[in-house]
């Protein structure tokens, strides 16, 4: 590097600048530059005044040492890679994960790129398996919501309903109708939160970060009225085996009609912000298509399959709770991307607000819980008063309630489509085995069908547009 | 479609448990009577995962989902393994069982003859044992892994 200029004195310059500036060609550097009088610290009075300059180094010299004069050439860096590019025949294996910020949570996808197009992908899960399937064996049936609330952590009433509905079939348990329209209305509440999140992280991916911000507030609308009512905004542990844990609370029936209102014109907005851009058809349409017959193949359910064209929904074929009482419309698509994934999923929020408003309407008076001893708790008032109530409690908190030997499989319709458990219970206060069938789990093993031989960039679309929540794929 | 199934495999024990339909098949004709399911209507694969009844006698079942759109419509497949034996995969039939059926070997060790990678999903390849297995106890090792440092 050359010795930089002199910058108080100019005297350093080129003999033929310096030549130059004599004939009065050029303005000597000395006199090109403002300089200062400065007081020097540590000085009582500014006595000693030095000339400096705070602007030389902002200034182009005409001449400069040779790296300087690269580096402002732009030729500081050789660029060696223009000449041998990678050739078609060749290929690379990159990792992405499991702390990329668009994998939603800790998954990791190997691939495989010849240029920029995928040619494999492996999905590599099992980041967050905390052995949640064995921890349900160690806990009672009294306790168990506690712990498949913590599995799909966007939507945690369907895992609850899913849970408390299978216990509930071993027991054959009735359960109160006012129960029954509390779980419809948290649950679908609970997708219209769930879509609205995802539609903003989705929105985020694909560059639309106006889109999270909206879809994080309509969000929190919902999550404060979960929060009124459960105490928590995740993890509710709010429905359980034998109805739900508490009554709505005062008021409920405001907040209801105010997040349904902030919600619909929220996704006006985001259909006037998305679904016409260009950039986001650009982005969406075509890509991370799954067929039909893929669907099939993989398991592929929930708004994920009705973006295909598969008209299925276990809310209609296989109702629970009551929900056959309610009129309510499923979307389909017929494109199977990810733009048919949008267009699917924001009239999902508006079937379910409809749903909520009919249940809102429909709400019957009555008991939160079923009258049976053995499996609710009786009030705390009636526990002073009757040596039985007592008895039940006790039994009812140290060993927990028994439930009939048998199997059961129960599925809901969650966010993101079927959510299925598999209970085996050997006659005790415990389950034998339970399993949880993941939606997440089937779509994150559906992302090679949908990402083969398609852009690298489509890989966050397509990733996004599964919504694979990883606590449900890894348990 | 249960009737067609049921004339289909003479081997098929239907049943009924609390109201949903099960079928217990042997294991040799497993992948064929999953194939016919598909054939009748059963077309989208749900679900596959094991059960460890310690003291009955196949130790293990492996248990399948099926699932029919229209008319919607289940089918619960049961298959007994005794500990040691293998079951044949079904992801010549279904592929989405292979993610489930890696998910069974890794929890329960129950090996699935014919599966194109039958290696461990949610735990780490050094991982020793199959901790959903009832006789594997809880919590009495406090780690796991192979070549870790010990404290004391």
């Amino acid at each position: 590097m050359s010795k930089p200029p002199d910058i108080i004195t100019g005297d350093t310059e080129a003999p033929e600048i310096a030549e130059a500036a004599k004939q009065g060609l050029v303005t000597p550097a000395s006199e090109r530059r403002v300089t200062h009088d400065l007081w020097l610290s540590g000085t009582e009075a500014p006595t000693g005044t030095g000339r400096f300059t705070d602007e030389g180094a902002q200034e182009m010299l005409l001449d400069e040492g040779p790296e300087v004069l690269a580096g402002q050439r732009g030729t500081l860096v050789v660029d060696d890679y223009g000449d041998d590019a990678v050739s078609d025949e060749v290929t690379q294996i990159i990792n992405m994960g499991p702390q990329h910020p668009a994998t939603h949570g800790v998954l990791r996808l190997h691939l495989e790129l010849e240029g920029e197009t995928i040619k494999r992908v492996k999905p590599i899960i099992g980041y967050l398996h905390t052995g949640m399937e064995r921890t349900a064996e160690a806990l009672t049936y009294m306790q168990g919501p506690t712990n498949v609330t913590r599995m799909d952590y966007l939507s945690p009433f369907h895992n609850e309903l899913a849970f408390s509905l299978a216990v509930e079939h071993l027991l054959d348990l009735e359960i109160p109708p006012r129960a029954q329209t509390i779980r419809i209305l948290m649950t679908e509440l609970n997708r219209v939160a769930s879509h609205l999140l995802w539609a903003a992280t989705t929105g985020l991916d694909l560059g639309a970060l106006s889109m999270m911000i909206y879809g994080w507030r309509e969000r929190e609308a919902v999550l404060a009225f979960f929060e009124k009512t459960t105490g928590l905004r995740m993890n509710h542990n709010y429905i359980r085996p034998g109805g739900v844990a508490a009554d709505l609370p005062d008021g409920w029936e405001e907040d209801v009609v105010s997040i349904e209102k902030t919600v619909l014109a929220g996704l006006t907005d985001y259909e006037g912000l998305l679904m016409g851009n260009p950039i986001f058809i650009e982005r969406t349409q075509g890509v991370g298509v799954l067929t039909p017959a893929e669907c099939f193949a993989f398991g592929v359910t929930g708004p994920m399959a009705r973006a295909s064209g598969i008209d299925f929904d276990l809310r209609k074929a296989f109702p629970y709770s009551g929900i056959e009482n309610y009129e309510f419309e499923v979307p389909t698509a017929q494109h199977g991307d990810v733009y048919d994934r949008f267009i699917v999923r924001f009239e999902e929020i508006r079937q379910s607000l409809r749903i909520v408003r009919q249940a809102a309407e429909a709400m019957p008076l009555g008991d939160t819980r079923t009258e049976d001893r053995k499996v609710t708790p009786p009030p705390r008032a009636r526990i002073d008063q009757s040596m039985e109530a007592l008895i039940h409690h006790f039994k009812i908190f140290t060993e927990g309630f028994k439930v009939p030997a048998g199997e059961v499989y129960q599925a809901v319709e969650s966010p993101r489509g079927e959510l299925g458990m598999y209970l085996v219970s050997d006659g005790s206060a415990k389950p034998w085995r339970l399993h949880v069938r993941g939606p997440s789990f089937a779509h994150v093993q559906a992302l090679p069908a949908m990402l083969t031989d398609s852009l690298i960039a489509d890989t966050i679309a397509a990733l996004a547009s599964a919504d694979p929540v990883m606590g449900d794929v890894d348990r | 479609m249960y009737e067609d199934l049921a004339s289909r495999f003479e081997s098929a024990g239907f049943g009924d448990s609390k109201g949903q339909v099960i079928v217990r098949v042997p294991s040799a004709d497993l992948v064929g009577f999953v194939d016919a399911a598909k054939d009748v209507g059963f077309r989208m694969f749900i679900d596959l995962c094991a059960v460890d009844y310690l003291h009955r006698d196949p130790r293990f079942e492996v248990v399948i989902n099926l699932l029919s759109i229209d008319p919607p419509a289940r089918v619960r497949i049961l298959v007994g393994v005794p500990a040691g034996e293998s079951v044949p995969s079904i992801t010549g039939v279904f592929p989405g069982a292979d993610f489930y059926e890696r998910e069974a070997f890794d929890l329960f060790g129950v090996q699935f003859e014919g599966h194109p990678d039958l290696t461990r999903i949610l735990l780490p390849d050094d991982w020793e044992g199959h901790p959903l297995r009832k006789d594997v106890p809880v919590g009495s090792v406090p780690v796991q892994f192979k070549g870790t440092h010990r404290v004391s």
